[in-house]
């Protein structure tokens, strides 16, 4: 600090001159003590954040996700039963409550609860898998492309894809079960093809959000082909987001064919599957008998999206800032 | 508020506005602080303008809404006081605080279009503070907006109150976000960077009507911004903050003339002065007989569909004769929306003109990408404003700049490592920057490797679009500093796009100014920025704020000034677009008939009507 | 913005026309012949043929096609294959019952689910946004069959409240009996549609709050009520308008498995019904009116959104 403008630099210590001089002196120079040489550099940005750590809900998701996925698995070799099996085929009746060698009761035709749901695992989550990944595969190739086309391939692209859209997904399964009936391989075309809709939808509007990146210009300016744009450029930045989705969609997916097996148009009895086991023990209620035979299925179903449903939850508000800031 | 008034006075004399070692941090989830605000002194006095100077992360905007009491969410106040009327705000409930927000303490944000609600009236917002606080019936608040909206010299001061936020201009919301923090009178006004997002035209007149308006109010302010030179226009006195500390502090005049801090000094350096005019080149006539390395001509360009007679849907650029000559640095200048972005894409083959050629060491190019080879690509690079997404977050640098070594094989018996090395040292960065991502580097740092991307084509021309614009001054001069030192090293020709005439000028050997798509006038720097000038030209030159106090009243007295203030910027399909602001403008010729081309010798040309002798005066 | 409603209104009708071209002849790829498969496998051919001409079967198919959508212009929906009733005599008893549960499910979710999810937004971060955003997220991706069956554990088994399904006449009925009459499959629903609309209309208001003008109104010294109210509500109804359509869209497909699940007599068991016993007529006409209460829902979304921006309300 210094009063007097000839006077060099001060290094040492100083008063807080500002704060301590009289009302109405205005002639104060404050500088703050230096030292000769010390550069001035341009202030970091921001640190980049920690990676991804769950948080409390997302670790309950992860655990209950891997619990099902074990079970789906290894379900039909840890199962007490078979499928079909009678446990209890000298004292056959409908509905039994839990009891010694049925921990969850039997069902409508006397099977084992337990094991009918560590079948159904298998199934339910598979025919979801397979047709979630049916659905990015087409999706993701067709939206992207879509995207790198020109206006009017993506036009065409577009309009089809939004009619699908504007049809309800029960209503569009509806139609096509009715049409060629129910299968395994059917519920996964099925399912495959409508919720392609969706991922496209998706996949087009990121990968047109990257393409208007300067760095995407910067590459065709460069002269870059289109295979080198989708696959360097684009895809690195458009995998993340889509990954999230994809767990986002499975948990659709898994409540799609749930929703047409409960309706008896999905998985066909005697097969297991935790949605066409809730229409058949519907019975059970009605008749004010037992709520577990409807229950365990519904709650399998339930505790698998909804743990799927934290993960995502976690992810997206964890990476959702950083995700935005690097795009 | 009339009360606390009388009493700031009586016990504080003169002070509206102090804090005492002020701190404000980030508590982080762990428990841990991250400092912003590191123990800062100042005062500011009854009429009195203080401005905070400094660049981003010098925690200027964080310091200035502490005299309302505020934090930004995540941001909290750690330590010291501050106060405003002797009353520690940091330490009010906001139900304490609300009674003298807008009453006693009023804000002005840097984008007035973000900050008023977009489906409210006008008239609303403005008259909203002391209508609520009860200082003012709405009639009293009503006269005494029209009264402000007549002092900032808005036109229609009587119904623009009626109108919504989208249907006024961007410099009048400017003025009328004045106009909202008036309303209320307050002792202290907190402006926050009010005219960095306006052209500098236009900023001319909005920093006039802030500067009568305090004066006039005889209010206290905080000034915030990171321009030293508008700080010259408006403030008494300047605190310079770096790293959420003071570095100096003093009257205006102490702290511009005889700055002492290196820091302060080092911010002065970084504003680059008008070179003076009629510093004759003796070598610019010389480049005459080469042919440019890159050239525009005749063209026309814009966005939308092409019609049958040639003309884009949207036009931008009409009729464009531009040409870059080898190893020199031409300048295009002009406000947002000129089209100087446009032509460089043009240029590029980006944006394929609707007429017209372009040019390439005398050899016509394909007007869009597909049509030019690799190695024309290759002569022509491309750099970006922001290098936040010019850079592809998901590439190491290595890669980034590896590709076009690659691609173009430029390597030239070097491996490639060896030429990314090579390229990140000619741009000044250390070597181990290569296994880094883009995130991971400052602003300055990445524009310098997007600077190093495109000469990793050994180019001939290398077009910047504004690459120092999103920068601080401090950074942007290092860059400009870089960039003449590239050119001396490698003989490459630049095209410096840039609506900051200073910046431009310092640099280019030529300068071109558009104005609404078209060229109105180019030639030699030292030429163009002397008589005989381009109405527009000269209106461009005399708003450049000059970091000397009382600028601003000698600018604004210009005719140019008063002439340029309003008028509409379109692209018009004859005449001269500049007519509407022109004060030499001839009513019946220049909006209807294209201005002839006025040729000054030694490649400055003026278009416009008017004689040269008559654009000399 | 007159434009770009008839711009939509004109993009709706396409896609109509689209999806009366998808449902026709969706059901069209059957395989086997109608004929065959509903006069049994003893008819003669001439019965066949007889019966196929009656049915227009065998004209070309874009001709079937609009005889088909001119007669559902006029309300004419055809004749059931399966049980040899006109479709709109199978819906005349059951389309109330539809209408019913999802229009009292809209008037008394959709309020309530608002208020919640804005009450949430106010206050970020508290106790009561956590839990209410943390029942949503759970709620959001639970089947509609399990939400059901925990209403039925808590109504009929726990507090023992009578019979779990709903059958019988409206006939005669007051509001209030309508809601106890049709509790559950309307708190069913409810409870579908509100874990949506809570955590929309939260992001919907909390995205408004975070816009500078609201710290701008903050700054003015803006009462809290007031910010919520005037400034950021008369932002945030646009979208919420939004959400509160696409919710009402969604409201078709959940009830599909609602009725089901409470074996009710509505339109969506009839439909299920329809392609259990292949009766491609049934399935036609259900679709579109289906498909049609959804495509116009999705269109008053739209709408909503081009009226909530005040750049195309109040033109330059």
């Amino acid at each position: 600090m210094s009063n007097d403008a000839t006077l060099p630099p001060s290094t040492g210590a100083h008063p807080d001159l500002i704060g301590g001089l009289p009302d109405g002196e205005q002639t104060e120079h404050f500088v703050a003590p230096f030292e000769h040489g010390v550069s001035f550099d341009e202030l970091p940005d921001a640190p980049p954040k920690a990676r991804f750590r769950p948080s409390l809900t997302g670790w309950i998701g992860i655990v209950i996700v891997a619990f099902w996925i074990a079970i789906a698995v290894f379900g039909p070799l840890l199962a007490p039963y078979g499928e079909n099996d009678l446990p209890f085929p000298d004292d056959y009746s409908e509905f039994q409550a839990p009891r010694e060698g049925a921990p969850l009761g039997t069902d409508v035709e006397d099977r084992d609860i337990l094991s009918r749901i560590m079948y159904g695992a298998g199934r339910t989550i598979g025919i979801a898998f397979a047709a979630t990944v049916m659905a990015y595969a087409l999706g993701v190739v067709l939206g992207i492309g879509a995207a790198v086309s020109g206006p009017k391939v993506d036009m065409v692209m577009s309009r089809i894809n939004d009619a699908f859209l504007s049809l309800p997904t029960i209503m569009l399964g509806l139609v096509v079960v009715a049409a060629v009936g129910s299968s395994i391989p059917v519920l996964i075309a099925t399912a495959g093809l409508i919720y392609a809709t969706v991922v496209f939808r998706l996949a087009r509007a990121l990968g047109m959000e990257i393409m208007v990146m300067d760095f995407v210009e910067a590459a065709r300016a460069r002269g870059e082909g289109r295979w080198w744009i989708i696959t360097r450029e684009i895809w690195p930045n458009a995998a993340m987001p889509l990954i999230t989705d994809f767990g986002l969609r499975l948990i659709y997916v898994i409540l799609f064919i749930s929703s047409l097996s409960f309706l008896g148009l999905g998985v066909q009895p005697p097969q297991a599957d935790w949605g066409s086991m809730v229409r058949e023990n519907l019975g059970a209620l009605q008749y004010g008998q037992s709520i577990i035979p409807v229950l365990a299925p519904a709650l399998s179903i339930a505790t698998l999206t909804v743990a799927i449903n934290l993960i995502v939850d976690d992810v997206s508000a964890q990476a959702g800032g950083r995700l935005s800031k690097r795009l | 508020m009339q009360k606390t008034r009388n009493h700031g006075d009586r016990i504080h004399g003169d002070i509206v506005f102090e804090t005492r070692d002020l701190r404000i941090g980030a508590i982080q989830p762990d428990g841990s602080e991250i400092r912003i605000v590191k123990g800062v002194d100042f005062q500011v006095r009854r009429g009195e303008v203080v401005a905070l100077i400094g660049e981003s992360g010098s925690g200027k905007t964080t310091i200035s809404l502490s005299a309302l009491g505020y934090a930004k969410p995540g941001l909290s106040f750690t330590g010291g006081e501050a106060l405003l009327l002797g009353q520690d705000v940091t330490r009010m409930s906001v139900d304490e605080l609300r009674p003298l927000r807008g009453i006693s303490v009023a804000y002005l944000a840097q984008s007035a279009a973000a900050t008023f609600n977009p489906s409210i009236k006008i008239n609303e917002q403005v008259t909203e503070a002391p209508v609520l606080h009860g200082t003012k019936t709405q009639a009293e608040a009503d006269a005494r907006a029209l009264e402000l909206y007549r002092a900032l010299e808005l036109p229609d001061p009587e119904t623009i109150g009626d109108r919504y936020p989208h249907q006024v201009s961007g410099g009048q919301l400017q003025r009328l976000m004045a106009a909202m923090a008036l309303c209320g009178d307050p002792e202290l006004l907190v402006l926050d960077e009010p005219t960095t997002a306006l052209d500098v035209t236009t900023q001319i007149e909005v920093l006039k009507a802030f500067k009568k308006v305090i004066k006039e109010e005889g209010a206290a302010a905080i000034y915030v911004t990171h321009d030293l030179a508008v700080v010259a226009q408006i403030a008494d006195r300047v605190v310079v903050l770096y790293n959420g500390e003071i570095k100096e502090a003093g009257p205006v005049e102490e702290v511009i003339d005889r700055s002492k801090h290196p820091y302060t000094t080092r911010l002065m350096d970084a504003i680059r002065p008008m070179p003076e005019a009629g510093q004759g080149d003796a070598s610019s006539d010389e480049h005459l007989r080469e042919a440019p390395a890159l050239e525009a001509r005749g063209v026309d360009a814009g966005y939308g569909g092409i019609d049958s007679s040639g003309r884009p849907a949207v036009p931008v650029l009409r009729d464009i004769d531009v040409a870059i000559q080898r190893g020199k640095t031409v300048g295009i200048i002009g406000e947002s929306g000129c089209g100087k972005s446009t032509l460089a894409r043009v240029y590029a083959g980006l944006l394929p003109a609707a007429s017209g050629d372009i040019y390439l060491d005398g050899e016509r190019l394909s007007p869009d990408l597909a049509g030019r080879t690799r190695e024309q690509l290759r002569k022509v690079q491309f750099v970006y404003q922001m290098a936040d997404t010019a850079l592809n977050p998901r590439q190491r640098i290595r890669d980034i700049l590896g590709r076009p070594i690659d691609f173009y094989r430029t390597a030239e018996g070097m491996t490639r490592r060896q030429r990314v090395e090579q390229l990140l040292e000619m741009v000044e960065l250390p070597v181990q920057f290569a296994d880094r991502y883009p995130h991971e580097l400052s602003g300055g740092q990445k524009q310098r490797v997007n600077l190093a991307r495109a000469l990793a084509a050994n180019p001939e021309v290398v077009l910047c679009d504004e690459v120092t614009s999103a920068l601080d001054t401090i950074v942007a001069a290092n860059v400009i500093e870089l960039l003449k030192r590239l050119q001396r090293e490698t003989g490459v020709s630049f095209v410096f796009i840039s609506h900051d005439l200073s910046t431009v000028s310092s640099f280019a050997d030529e300068i071109v100014v558009l104005y609404a798509g078209m060229v109105a006038e180019q030639g030699p720097t030292d030429r163009v920025l002397s008589p005989p000038f381009h109405p527009y030209t000269r209106l461009l030159v005399s708003s450049v704020p000059e970091p000397r106090v009382g600028w601003l009243e000698e600018a604004a007295a210009t005719r140019e000034a008063k002439a340029g203030a309003s008028g509409a910027v379109t692209l018009t399909e004859t005449g001269c677009p500049f007519f509407a602001r022109c004060p030499l403008a001839i009513p019946g010729t220049c909006e209807t008939v294209d201005p002839p081309t006025l040729d000054d010798g030694n490649g400055h040309v003026i278009e416009c009507h008017r004689s040269l002798a008559e654009l000399s005066a | 913005m007159t434009g770009l409603i008839l711009r939509r209104l004109g993009i709706g009708l396409v896609t109509v026309l689209a999806v009366s071209v998808i449902i026709f002849f969706g059901t069209k790829i059957l395989p086997g012949d109608v004929a065959q498969i509903r006069l049994g496998q003893a008819a003669t051919e001439e019965n066949v043929a007889a019966f196929r001409e009656r049915l227009g079967l065998d004209r070309p198919y874009w001709q079937q096609y609009l005889g088909w959508l001119s007669n559902f212009l006029r309300g004419d929906l055809g004749i059931s294959l399966a049980s040899d009733v006109p479709i709109t005599n199978l819906i005349a008893d059951r389309y109330q019952n539809t209408i019913i549960v999802s229009g009292l499910t809209a008037l008394i979710g959709v309020p309530v689910s608002l208020m919640l999810g804005i009450t949430a937004a106010m206050f970020p971060g508290s106790l009561y946004d956590r839990v209410l955003t943390f029942v949503s997220v759970s709620l959001v991706a639970a089947p509609e069959f399990f939400t059901a069956t925990l209403l039925v554990l808590l109504f009929v088994f726990a507090l023992d409240l009578g019979n779990a399904v709903v059958v019988g006449s409206t006939e005669g009925k007051g509001f209030f009996e309508l809601i106890a009459h049709f509790a559950l499959p309307i708190a069913t629903l409810s409870f579908v549609i509100a874990s949506q609309l809570i955590r929309m209309s939260r992001a919907a208001v909390l995205n408004v709050m975070s816009s500078p003008y609201i710290e701008m109104a903050i700054l003015k010294g803006v009462p809290r009520g007031r910010i919520i109210f005037r400034h950021a509500l008369l932002n945030a109804i646009g979208p919420i308008v939004n959400v509160v359509a696409l919710n009402l869209a969604y409201l078709v497909t959940g009830v599909i498995v609602v009725e089901v699940y409470f074996a009710y007599p509505g339109l969506a068991t009839l439909i299920v019904q329809g392609v259990q016993s292949r009766d491609y007529v049934l399935i036609q006409g259900l679709g579109m009116i289906f498909c049609l209460t959804y495509v116009v829902l999705m269109l008053i979304a739209d709408i909503a959104a081009y009226a909530s921006n005040p750049r195309l309300r109040h033109p330059k």
